[in-house]
């Protein structure tokens, strides 16, 4: 029983963890454009980009 | 200018570009390099789902600075008009309930699985009470979408989809509550925030998908050149957009460039390609007092001309009017998913209804009535049977958009799927629509000749020198280094070569009466002059592609606005019946008498005057050279040379319509199974919850399948 009281907290607090960074990824935009960032991962990055 | 510009203290702007052409990550390398390395640029960041470039830039550098830099690196640009702003994406406002029903499902199933594995009273009250925290908030905010669409359907007396999702969702999500006070036995948060998931699930997909298509054409839209120099009283030249053009002004209209507005030459001599505008290949000269339209390429020399009708005055804004009154015959077509689901959302709710009557008439406690009742409520949710159309309808247009065909919406391909008959334009249709020169006579040229050909046509924007160094260049050939290069309006260029004196220029009377069609001439002091004729040729693989639509048992047929003597040439190499001479009221008429006979008719086309025959057929594609009012009536544009992709689409949207009804079969055949089993009471709200989501995942992994379907 005592194992669960602290288990339990520990995964809604992750889960919510999770679901904060989803938001915050979401309104930091970076679900804008989601075909340029599968792409972008082919550019080979020779001179930095700026 | 009408740019998206935001004034920064640091004296810096930011300047979006639309770039319609990127479509990869060398693309989006290679813009985002081009920019970066001008000095003044501070970032340049891409955006290829928008097909758009958004740089930040010192107020030093202007405008056409940044798209002349972008051509350079092979790229046509536009700025963003702001008047085109983006439409917002539909699939953004459900991500945020989409990630909260997920996050919220899996935490209640975690305590769910606690339960089922025995947790008995303190604990599983408490696990309870967890659930009910996390799910009402929850279900109050994932479900949102769905209570807000219902209840706009249910307050204009109709019902659709989500008025059982809603009504569902919402007494599950209370009786539990109901159980968790009471200290009863069982809740069903899980099963009602599983519901949510799958269903936000189908929605976003159905929501992306048309964010992608619209993305697509949006950037092909912007492309339009809406404006025009016009001189001023001082002679200042001034640029001024197609809405801000008044009657009795002056502009100037280069060659190469399209006509804003209506109007009569008031100065130079050119001729002008009317094909947009009427389907006529051959280009029309007209002098000092000679009427021109809007929407017409000057093709010679650069002119005056005294704006005589703008904006809605235009022939242009008759064809628009045209359109939408033809658009409203298709506006009655309902979607297949719509059909379905009001015949769905009437029987789901007597049949919940009366199995609660049912059980409370056999003597069944209230409590256990209202349990069958929400178990046959979300056991038939309309899941499966909303992820039909969306997850096929969303593989498919994937698949043809991998193959260069856009697709405006889902609807487009339900009613591509049932065309019988097929229309063609001729003009920039059949044809390419712009002058390819004979390839015999490029071949024959020797390779010294063809570079200073290149050279040349290069430096100059008249269709037929870009055609010709279009066609040099992808044979091969360099350009030659010349001296003094010189365009003379109206005549040509000039250039000196290795001390000779060399020149592309129109052709002299004599030869271009002996000839006919259009031609240029290449002059190299010593060589006799060459003559290179250019012609419309035909879209490669136009035959092999009629011959699929035939074998598809669609009849083909050409409707042209050009002259007979012009359709009858293309009309004899497809070997395709054609009728000659249509304006866009007889096309339109034409493809009435078609649909009155009782056929599906399938109109492709591109120029202006096709955008009515366009908006009344029941589908219609598009090439992606077509006039932005051609690409706006279609629900296809294509995009690429090659004619095959019309049979492509066709074939897809078929296969697409053979999936969506299989997956229509197996949702319905699932709730024919399940339903008789809820109703018996043998079903409680989790298994039917499990059941469905099995039902769900078939549907997906069958729609699947269309992956290959462009082909």
């Amino acid at each position: 029983m005592t194992g669960i009281a602290i288990l339990i907290p520990i995964a809604l607090a992750m889960g919510a963890l999770g679901l904060a960074t989803f938001f915050w990824a979401l309104k930091g935009n970076q679900f804008e454009d989601l075909e340029g960032a599968a792409n972008r991962i082919l550019i080979d990055e020779e001179d930095p980009l700026s | 200018m009408n740019l998206p510009a935001r004034l920064d203290p640091a004296g810096e702007i930011e300047t979006v570009l639309t770039v319609p052409a990127m479509h990869c990550a060398g693309c989006m390398a290679k813009v985002e390099r081009s920019l970066g390395a001008m000095a003044g640029v501070t970032s340049a960041r891409v955006n290829l789902t928008a097909r758009q470039v958004r740089i930040a830039h010192s107020t030093s550098i202007a405008m056409p600075d940044l798209v002349s830099a972008l051509s350079a690196s092979g790229f046509a640009s536009q700025p963003l008009d702001e008047d085109l702003a983006p439409p917002p994406s539909a699939a953004k406002p459900l991500l945020a309930p989409l990630a909260v029903a997920a996050f919220a499902a899996m935490n209640v199933m975690m305590m769910s699985v606690g339960i089922w594995s025995g947790a008995d009273g303190a604990t599983r009250e408490m696990f309870h009470w967890l659930s009910a925290g996390i799910g009402i908030p929850a279900i109050a905010y994932a479900g949102r979408p769905f209570f807000t669409s219902a209840w706009s359907a249910l307050r204009r007396g109709r019902t659709n989809m989500d008025v059982p999702i809603s009504i569902g969702v919402t007494l599950a999500a209370a009786l539990s509550l109901y159980e968790t006070a009471t200290g009863g036995h069982d809740a069903w948060f899980d099963g009602v925030l599983m519901l949510l998931l799958f269903l936000l699930g189908g929605r976003t997909l159905d929501a992306m998908m048309r964010d992608r298509a619209r993305a697509g054409v949006d950037s092909l839209l912007r492309q339009a050149a809406t404006g025009a120099m016009v001189v001023g009283k001082d002679g200042k030249l001034e640029w001024l957009a197609a809405r801000a053009l008044l009657p009795g002004m002056v502009m100037r209209v280069a060659a190469g460039e399209r006509l804003a507005a209506d109007g009569v030459i008031a100065k130079g001599t050119s001729r002008f390609d009317r094909s947009l505008l009427t389907g006529e290949s051959a280009p029309v000269g007209a002098g000092p007092g000679g009427d021109v339209l809007a929407g017409t390429l000057n093709l010679d020399a650069p002119v005056d001309v005294t704006v005589s009708a703008a904006g809605t005055g235009t022939a242009l804004a008759e064809i628009a009017r045209l359109m939408e009154s033809a658009g409203q015959a298709r506006s009655r077509y309902v979607r297949i998913a719509d059909r379905a689901s009001r015949l769905y959302a009437p029987a789901v709710h007597s049949l919940a209804l009366a199995s609660l009557i049912g059980w409370l008439l056999a003597g069944a406690g209230m409590h256990q009535a209202l349990i069958i009742a929400i178990s046959v409520l979300i056991i038939t949710c309309p899941c499966a049977l909303g992820l039909a159309v969306p997850v096929a309808q969303v593989v498919t247009s994937g698949a043809l958009m991998k193959a260069g065909v856009m697709v405006k919406d889902g609807s487009a391909l339900e009613r591509l799927s049932r065309i019988n008959r097929a229309l063609f334009d001729k003009t920039g249709t059949l044809t390419l629509g712009r002058p390819v020169p004979d390839a015999r006579m490029i071949e024959a040229l020797p390779a010294d000749v063809a570079s200073v050909a290149l050279a040349l046509a290069s430096h100059s924007r008249h269709p037929l020198s870009q055609a010709l160094a279009e066609a040099l260049a992808v044979r091969g050939f360099t350009a030659a280094p010349l001296e003094s290069v010189e365009e003379v309006a109206g005549q040509g260029m000039r250039a000196i070569w290795q001390g000779r004196a060399v020149a592309l220029r129109r052709p002299d009377v004599a030869a271009r009466e002996g000839f006919g069609g259009m031609a240029t001439m290449l002059d190299i002091s010593g060589d006799p002059a060459r003559l290179i004729s250019f012609a419309d040729a035909l879209r490669p693989g136009t035959i092999a592609a009629l011959a699929r639509m035939a074998a598809m048992g669609i009849e083909c047929s050409i409707l042209s606005g050009d002259r007979s003597s012009a359709v009858a040439e293309v009309s004899r190499t497809t070997g395709l019946m054609a009728q000659c001479a249509a304006t866009p009221v007889d096309k339109q008429e034409a493809i009435a008498r078609l649909q009155s006979a009782g056929q599906n008719v399938l109109m492709v086309g591109d120029g202006l005057n096709d955008g009515p025959a366009l908006a009344a057929a029941d589908a219609s594609i598009a090439p992606g050279s077509a006039s932005d009012v051609g690409r706006q009536a279609a629900d296809f544009v294509f995009l690429g040379d090659g004619l095959a992709a019309i049979p492509r689409a066709v074939a897809a949207s078929r296969a697409c319509m053979a999936v969506v009804k299989q997956n229509f079969t197996l949702a319905i055949g699932y709730n024919f199974l399940a339903v008789p089993l809820a109703i018996g009471g043998y079903v409680t709200p989790l298994i039917a919850a499990a059941a469905m989501s099995a039902s769900s995942l078939l549907v997906v992994a069958n729609s699947l399948r269309l992956v290959r379907a462009a082909r």
